[in-house]
């Protein structure tokens, strides 16, 4: 009960901020089929990157839709786990990689089941829109579940709504830019790949 | 009829206002839909015509949402009208800044602009401190937002970022709060009435843009400014313009004008509105975009409708200011 209350306020409160509408560079995705598992790869620049997406979805395929996100920032205190579990349902993520287990297990946890994921290969927010290299990751994921879609996003404004290190946001209009699917070939190299799927973003600029 | 008009008290001239609007919005929804089952019944309907009249039921739609908001707005008193010219300065400083390019540096400048700049110049009109409300942004604005960016000590395109910057808070926060400013206006034996005074002001200019909307798609052949704004005809200026003046005459009996001086201030909105309509498309394509935005349906973003208003209402303030307050 309280989780939806503060979810539609926290929707309402991103659009009145950044507008956050979707742009989808093929057809829009047909809302009366169940909707494809994906995995949407996107530039970080900013706090706001994960809402921007999350938001610009349909609310069908956002029920399925799980943020990823560092578990030493969303962890801890009160109110942070409650908006990333119980608002966001987000999978949360050690960043510190240990030898004992694998920093993937809880996304391959969640394809399993079946949700979709939103994540950000390069790891880190950047002061520019135009994403850096990425980590492999994303490699390991469509390697795992080939039948997932990987749909490349970009995030258009919000490198300059709230660079990192400002506190106070910027409201400018994001569009969500979707990109056309992509998926893993066979026996293609991890660095080809990933080179690929930065690509991918880059073309939606 | 006309003295009987203007002998209601100004609440019940209020609801006349918004009828005689709803009959004409209704008017245009039903010609919206005789042209639509037309275009049906025809064997194989031309794409465009078909787009012109979806655009035209789009449109219309969303005027009857304008209505309705500007209705409970105002039902809302001067605090319901200062709230929602609030937002709609906010909607159009989103549109105007995110198609601006600026930099890291003007980062806390624009946190301002919105978070504080905005409340504090409607505040002002809320608690009638006009003095201040007129110099805020021209005076402290002006020179207090290049103050904080410069502190980011980026000098790349400075000049530049600070003008953009500068002309956006004008247009979008000084230039439309001058709409809701008609409220603090004392006019004589004209108490109570400014919420008319502002509905005949959005009245006009709006009229006056759909109506040179209308008379250049009927009649429009010559172009005025192929360049900056390729739907604005001559034939739609003179037909809409004076179409959108003799309704201002008509509507004297609202305001503290007699017919012809109404006439007249109709006059100046339609050639303010105009005007600001083909400065602001000029910004709009130097900046690069055909739409500010995409908010209103079928009308693009909240500047393009709100563009005459913005050069329209600071004159018409000044003009009601000067001559028509003791």
């Amino acid at each position: 009960m309280l989780s939806n209350v503060v979810r539609v306020s926290l929707i309402g409160l991103v659009k009145l901020l950044i507008g956050a509408h979707p742009r989808w560079i093929e057809a829009a995705p047909d809302l009366r089929q169940t909707p494809a598992q994906s995995i949407y790869f996107t530039n970080h620049s900013s706090h706001l990157d994960t809402w921007a997406l999350w938001v610009a979805l349909p609310a069908v395929m956002r029920a399925r839709t799980r943020p990823v996100a560092a578990k030493d920032y969303w962890g801890n205190g009160v109110i942070k786990p409650f908006i990333a579990l119980k608002v966001l349902n987000a999978v949360l993520i050690e960043r510190e990689v240990s030898r004992h287990r694998d920093p993937l297990a809880p996304l391959l946890a969640a394809l399993a089941e079946g949700d979709s994921l939103i994540i950000f290969p390069e790891g880190t927010r950047r002061a520019q829109a135009e994403p850096g290299n990425f980590k492999g990751g994303l490699f390991h994921l469509a390697e795992a579940f080939p039948a997932v879609k990987l749909v490349p996003v970009y995030l258009d404004t919000l490198h300059r709504s709230m660079p990192k290190g400002s506190w106070l946001p910027v409201p400018l209009i994001c569009t969500v830019r979707f990109g056309s699917a992509m998926a893993l070939q066979a026996n293609e190299h991890k660095k080809v790949f990933l080179n690929r799927a930065r690509e991918a973003i880059l073309k939606l600029i | 009829m006309a003295n009987f008009l203007l002998n209601l008290d100004p609440n019940h001239q209020f609801y006349c206002l918004v009828g005689g609007v709803a009959i004409l919005l209704l008017i245009a929804s039903s010609i919206g839909w005789v042209l639509k089952s037309r275009l049906n019944q025809q064997p194989n309907p031309s794409e465009k015509s078909r787009k012109t009249i979806d655009n035209l039921v789009v449109r219309v739609n969303a005027w009857w949402v304008m209505l309705a908001v500007l209705v409970v707005a105002f039902l809302g008193g001067t605090l319901g009208t200062v709230i929602l010219f609030g937002a709609i300065s906010y909607f159009a400083l989103r549109e105007f800044i995110t198609l601006t390019p600026t930099r890291t540096g003007d980062h806390r400048t624009l946190s301002l602009a919105f978070f504080l700049l905005i409340p504090l110049q409607y505040y002002l009109i809320y608690i009638e401190w006009y003095a201040l409300f007129t110099i805020l942004i021209p005076v402290y604005a002006f020179l207090l937002m290049p103050c904080i960016s410069v502190l980011a000590q980026d000098t790349e395109h400075f000049l530049e970022r600070a003008a953009k910057i500068q002309w956006g808070v004008m247009i979008a926060i000084y230039c439309i709060s001058h709409a809701p400013a008609l409220l603090l206006l004392k006019i004589p034996n004209y108490d109570g009435h400014n919420t008319l005074l502002l509905f005949y002001f959005l009245l006009i200019v709006q009229l006056s843009d759909v109506l040179q909307y209308v008379f250049g798609n009927l009649f429009g052949k010559t172009k005025v400014a192929p360049i900056v704004s390729p739907n604005k005809t001559l034939e739609g200026l003179i037909g809409g313009g004076l179409s959108a003046v003799c309704v201002g005459a008509l509507l004297w009996w609202i305001t503290p004008f007699t017919p012809l001086q109404s006439a007249g201030m109709a006059a100046v909105i339609v050639i303010m509105g105009f005007l600001g309509g083909l400065v602001m498309s000029a910004i709009k394509r130097s900046l690069g975009a055909k739409d500010w935005g995409n908010m209103i349906e079928g009308h693009g973003g909240m500047l393009d409708r709100m563009d005459s208003v913005s050069f329209a209402a600071p004159i018409f303030f000044h003009l009601v200011r000067y001559f028509f307050t003791a």
